[in-house]
């Protein structure tokens, strides 16, 4: 009965889309931490933010809570997971393809000494023409986790979801 | 680490966890003065960017701190409903914007003392600390990599771009002083193990700013005792203006919402 539960929900959060980036779940930004049934019988669904200040994560408390009344889950309560800090490395390799195809090039993987991240410049592929002659134009762009950058071979503009 | 950790109050540890709300609380305010006015539209989103960040982490040490106080006061109430002498932080990140590179001079400061501050934290023996800790450290090193590149930029620009960041360095390097001078409160903390030592903190800090103002050629101006408390609620004129701001909508209408 609580593994139907639990299986119902996961089913229900893969629909939520972030509402920044709509071509993503929030199962996909690996943003839901847990789902399991407590002793007193309520569902408890743990969510990550991914920046400390990202005002998409009071929307997507309130999608996950949406979804989960419409989806008739029984009691549920949502809890704030901080430990460990979400990073960018738990975005699902069906994420990353979705982001790409998005136009947004996904975040450096696996990267252990976040100084690399900082100094080191990868040069990242155009995702328009995979031209690798691309700069930075802002590391700061319409929403905290992406950098705006730009390709000097086809002059358009993209933008680089951040390694975090 | 043989000497048991001497107990904490929750008073303590509420005036402790405002300290570093409060900080990140008004400097995020501050930086969204420049919102609209900025030089160029990338500078605009870089500093709204940061201080959305910083009223992230103000939000989660502001709602702790409300929930230690157990007093019903929640990260709203303690923000829009506290008077100036209740708030705790040092009294650098209540100074003015001045211009761009006087912003920018501020926000390495602040930037690299709380990368130093939470790169500690992140181990301490207050888990919703380590958590928060740990959590704001990854968006604080952008912030300094984001300031650390302007101030290189402006300190080895121009004459006029250097002259101006070498008075706003000037001109703030004093109030640098406070955010180490540890009081009872800091030392009872750093020795329960709930927070850094601040002279550690105070010599990697050194550090890191040094190896940027060598790289943007500015000096580094020698320190003089300092005469702030504002880790104590004594402030500057600046934060009641800041706090007036603020706090107008929930002082005109009480519980107004959304």
């Amino acid at each position: 009965m609580a593994a139907a539960r639990v299986a119902a929900a996961w089913q229900l959060l893969a629909a939520v889309e972030d509402p920044e980036i709509p071509a993503l779940s929030i199962v996909d930004l690996g943003l839901v931490r847990y789902v399991k049934v407590d002793p007193g019988g309520v569902l408890d669904v743990g969510l990550s933010p991914t920046y400390v200040g990202c005002p998409a994560t009071e929307v997507i408390r309130r999608s996950v809570q949406d979804a989960l009344r419409r989806g008739d889950v029984g009691n549920f309560k949502v809890t704030t997971v901080l430990s460990p800090a979400w990073s960018s490395d738990w975005i699902s390799a069906d994420g990353r393809r979705k982001l790409l195809e998005y136009g947004i090039v996904p975040p450096d993987q696996g990267v252990s000494n976040m100084r690399d991240v900082l100094r080191g410049t990868r040069p990242l592929a155009c995702p328009r023409c995979q031209s690798l002659d691309t700069e930075m134009v802002s590391e700061f762009g319409s929403t905290p986790c992406k950098a705006l950058h730009r390709c000097r071979a086809c002059l358009e503009p993209f933008e680089y979801f951040k390694c975090i | 680490m043989s000497a048991p950790a001497p107990k904490v109050d929750a008073d303590a540890l509420f005036r402790y966890v405002l300290r570093l709300g409060d900080l990140s609380l008004v400097l995020g305010q501050r930086l969204g003065e420049w919102v609209g006015h900025s030089p160029a539209l990338e500078e605009d989103l870089g500093l709204a960017n940061i201080a959305l960040d910083l009223i992230g982490q103000a939000r989660l040490l502001l709602s702790y701190a409300g929930e230690i106080e157990g007093r019903g006061r929640d990260e709203d109430k303690l923000a829009y409903l506290r008077e100036q002498g209740a708030y705790f932080n040092a009294i650098l990140a209540e100074q003015p914007n001045g211009d761009f590179g006087q912003t920018i001079v501020r926000q390495v400061l602040i930037d690299a003392f709380q990368l130093e501050l939470y790169e500690r934290m992140a181990a301490s023996r207050d888990e919703r600390l380590a958590a928060i800790a740990a959590k704001s450290v990854k968006e604080v090193r952008y912030h300094l990599r984001y300031s650390g590149d302007w101030l290189v930029r402006l300190g080895d620009g121009t004459a006029e771009s250097h002259m101006r960041v070498q008075s706003a360095l000037d001109l703030l390097w004093p109030y640098t002083v406070e955010l180490f001078a540890a009081d009872d409160l800091d030392t009872l903390m750093a020795e329960s193990g709930i927070g850094p030592d601040l002279s550690e903190v105070h010599s990697a800090w050194s550090a890191r700013v040094d190896a940027i103002l060598n790289e943007a050629t500015l000096k580094r101006p020698a320190d003089r005792p300092h005469a702030w408390h504002g880790k104590r609620g004594q402030h500057s004129e600046h934060l009641g203006y800041i706090l007036a701001e603020m706090q107008h909508l929930q002082r005109s209408y009480p519980d107004a919402r959304w």
